[in-house]
């Protein structure tokens, strides 16, 4: 369907996915300012039903699941038992009996062998990742947009909850309003069989807001702006959540005996060597991911894990994990570009305001 | 695809353009559409004399890196200052304002290995 859009497709994660259709940079400035529309098929899905999905859930990941509510969208990660972090993903509390965890494409079997290595309880599982389809429209009046495919209210509700619709003809639509772009939206899950029918409505509806097709190069600029990690990039099996500034998705609480929870609090209490820390550059020049961090005297402190120029800032945006002694903000750091060193200064996120 | 006949081309995607003992080097309307948008152009071999295949600069796609060579062995007189500021021009006319450097050929017979449009148009088109 891509291709007859004039999509440029590549293999993604094992998948035929569309990487850039107009280009990068008008496609990113629909998303931030009108409005796109990302296939993101190849997310994962699995659901978690029984007695003990909450037990599970809440056992495998940092956040706390007790404090989501029917409709709740969260964003947590799964850490692996070392400090490290298996996936980030998002979970949906349908009831304390079920609940549907979105995770990243790449990970889909290394979560699905993890979740299912650590179901001690005979939870329910089921993983519906080939079975089902997803779209992200993404933009400022994307729900405005979109409003004329239901007849169930959708432009109030709140960031980061979800109702199952019917949505362009289709029932039992899975509709939230969660976007990996920080430019606001939704994301809508369906079975396969639907998703012709579907895209089309949506980009029918979204005509006279000026919807384009967006491809997963700008979903990449788009997420760094907003300094949202990606997994392979920014976290991975060796990252603990702490370093990884994930502290506000890991929660010390009572009744959350979470995987690695002793570790990673102690990391909290203690600090940590390394974190992940956003920079800009102040001086010409794009850091690309594994370019090195050096000090003022050019000795190496840490590599960048995520880099671009940014379409909307017009400047070189990163981030990478560098020591404590240099993670203040305003800190001075350089980025080793083709031997040179360009300087750069640690700031905060996101980097793109609106 | 614009493949002008009057230039000469090589296999990496330059355009070679020839003016007495002077030339001018840019990319090919074929490698401006395959980068994608053009975000950063450098040139820091100003007056160097650099073989043939030796790196001259670095052309920054939003999502990719590429190194661009010279077409002939040569000096390097002139870049482009458009592109500092306004790289994108590569973009809109690679042929034209989207010139990148100006060269002083070190020997003008270097020019007959390169490939001429209708050679070119092959490669790409595979």
């Amino acid at each position: 369907m891509h291709h007859d859009m004039g999509g440029k497709m590549v293999p993604f994660a094992g998948y035929e996915m569309p990487v850039q259709f107009e280009g990068i940079n008008v496609e990113h400035e629909t998303a931030r300012l009108a409005l796109g529309v990302f296939d993101v098929s190849h997310m994962g899905e699995f659901w978690v039903e029984g007695p003990d999905a909450f037990e599970l859930v809440q056992r495998l990941t940092t956040n706390d699941v007790a404090a989501l509510y029917e409709g709740k969208v969260q964003y947590t990660c799964f850490p692996n038992g070392k400090g490290g972090i298996v996936d980030d993903l998002l979970v949906y509390k349908f009831s304390d009996t079920k609940y549907l965890l979105v995770v990243n494409a790449a990970n889909i079997d290394k979560d699905w062998a993890w979740v299912n290595a650590n179901n001690t309880r005979g939870v329910k599982l089921t993983n519906a990742s080939d079975a089902t389809s997803q779209l992200a429209v993404q933009g400022p009046k994307a729900l405005e947009a979109m409003q004329a495919l239901t007849s169930e209210t959708i432009t109030d509700m709140e960031y980061y909850t979800f109702k199952v619709l019917e949505f362009a003809g289709v029932k039992n639509v899975l509709f939230s309003t969660t976007g990996y772009t920080g430019a606001g939206g939704c994301e809508i899950y369906f079975e396969h069989a639907d998703a012709e029918k579907i895209y089309k409505a949506v980009l029918e509806a979204g005509k006279p807001f000026g919807i384009k097709p967006i491809g997963l190069a700008a979903r990449d600029t788009l997420r760094l702006e907003m300094g949202f990690c990606l997994y392979g990039n920014d976290i991975n099996d060796t990252t603990s959540p702490i370093e990884a500034g994930l502290g506000w998705i890991t929660k010390f609480v009572e009744n959350n005996p979470f995987t690695d929870r002793a570790l990673l609090e102690k990391q909290k209490a203690e600090g940590v060597d390394k974190m992940l820390k956003a920079f800009e550059l102040t001086d010409k020049g794009i850091p690309r991911q594994h370019y090195e961090i050096c000090d003022a005297a050019g000795y190496t402190i840490g590599e960048v894990t995520s880099g671009t120029m940014s379409p909307m800032l017009k400047k070189g945006i990163g981030m990478g994990y560098v020591p404590k002694s240099h993670s203040k903000l305003g800190t001075e750091i350089f980025i080793k570009v083709r031997d040179k060193l360009v300087p750069a200064v640690i700031v905060k996120l996101p980097f793109y305001k609106g | 695809m614009n493949i002008p006949a009057n230039l000469k081309y090589t296999k990496d995607h330059e355009w070679i353009s020839v003016q007495g003992d002077e030339a001018v080097v840019g990319i090919t309307e074929f490698a401006q559409k395959e980068l994608g948008d053009i975000v950063f152009v450098e040139v820091e071999t100003l007056d160097e004399t650099l073989d043939a295949e030796e790196t001259f600069g670095t052309i920054e796609a939003v999502k990719t890196v590429s190194d661009m060579f010279m077409p002939v062995g040569g000096t390097v007189i002139a870049f482009n200052e458009t592109l500092v500021d306004v790289p994108e021009t590569v973009n809109k006319d690679p042929y034209g304002e989207g010139w990148i450097i100006r060269i002083k050929m070190t020997d003008k017979s270097e020019l007959d290995a390169l490939l001429d449009a209708q050679a070119y148009k092959a490669i790409i088109e595979g």
